[in-house]
């Protein structure tokens, strides 16, 4: 496997979904090349950052005017009751 | 954010999230609030993700949780709430993003030629960091510069890399999200993940171990 070849499959190794004699070729090739070990360890440590990062928050008020909206909503479609029964479309 | 575990189609559903929809297909509010209390944050982070704009990722969130209530008796149970919500606020999204441009097209079929392997670019700037993720993720300052990475991709590398690998989505359900084949998502969430890589290492790389590649080795 060469550099090239490494970068297509590098999204099926960083997922972990690969074959496995892709995977032992993926594994040779990074034994022998530094720089793609630092860039596969790259990619998995951006994908981390996002994944596990900042949360983004709702601003209060419209949490509050969400939740009355969705409410008004509901309301009209089935009523106050818990009991209502749906009816499928 | 560790709610997203039960996320995605292709895993076990909890049994609370089957009782609280049957509940909620019954009419019980309760049980729909419950349903959705923990999507809401991540459907507006989802849309901020896409369009960077707070009152519009406040529309999206709205219009997506609408329409789980105008489509909750249709709603076939084929994945989890979470992945039903997050592709109809994606579509949301993308309505909007077509709305701000007049020609071009977000996402669809790609005139470019850049859905294919062929010319991927090579990493160029190469260096282990020297913080980990997760002293990064620790230290909120780092927080605008992440966000200004996501936002100077291009819309379509952007759409993938939210759906996939911040929303944990499977490639087939990003696919269907985007209305792409599985293999532009594919070659699309590579050069989404090489160009915040690129940028990123660019950041946080260690400056006195900056590599030189080889590519014509084998």
């Amino acid at each position: 496997m060469t550099c090239e070849e490494l970068l297509k499959a590098l999204n099926d190794y960083v997922d972990g979904a690969e074959l496995a004699e892709i995977c032992e070729e993926f594994a040779q090739h990074l034994a022998g090349c530094n720089p793609c070990q630092v860039v596969v360890d790259n990619i998995r440590q951006t994908i981390t950052l996002y994944r596990d990062g900042y949360p983004y928050e709702m601003p209060k008020r419209f949490e509050e005017r969400l939740t009355q909206s969705l409410q008004s909503r509901w309301e009209e479609k089935f009523g106050t009751s818990t009991e209502y029964r749906f009816r499928p479309e | 954010m560790t709610g997203k575990a039960e996320l995605g189609s292709q895993r076990p559903r909890e049994s609370t999230e089957i009782e609280l929809l049957h509940r909620a297909k019954n009419g019980d509010f309760h049980a729909f609030q419950s349903l959705i209390s923990g999507l809401q944050p991540r459907v507006y982070g989802l849309a901020f993700r896409i369009l960077h704009q707070s009152q519009d990722a406040e529309d999206v969130t709205q219009q997506t949780f609408m329409s789980l209530i105008e489509h909750l008796a249709s709603f076939r149970e084929e994945s989890s709430v979470a992945t039903w919500a997050l592709k109809i606020a994606t579509n949301h999204a993308l309505k909007i993003l077509r709305k701000r441009r007049t020609v071009t097209m977000v996402s669809m079929t790609d005139m470019t030629g850049e859905d294919n392997y062929s010319d991927v670019p090579h990493p160029e700037f190469i260096a282990p960091w020297s913080q980990t993720a997760e002293v990064i993720v620790a230290r909120s300052e780092f927080r605008a510069e992440l966000d200004e990475a996501l936002r100077e991709l291009d819309d379509k590398y952007r759409l993938v890399f939210v759906l996939r690998d911040i929303e944990e989505l499977s490639v087939r359900e990003t696919a269907e999200a985007l209305d792409l084949t599985e293999s532009t998502v594919k070659v699309r969430l590579l050069r989404a993940r090489l160009a915040l890589r690129e940028r990123l290492t660019k950041k946080f790389g260690d400056a006195m171990q900056v590599m030189i590649p080889d590519h014509n080795h084998s």
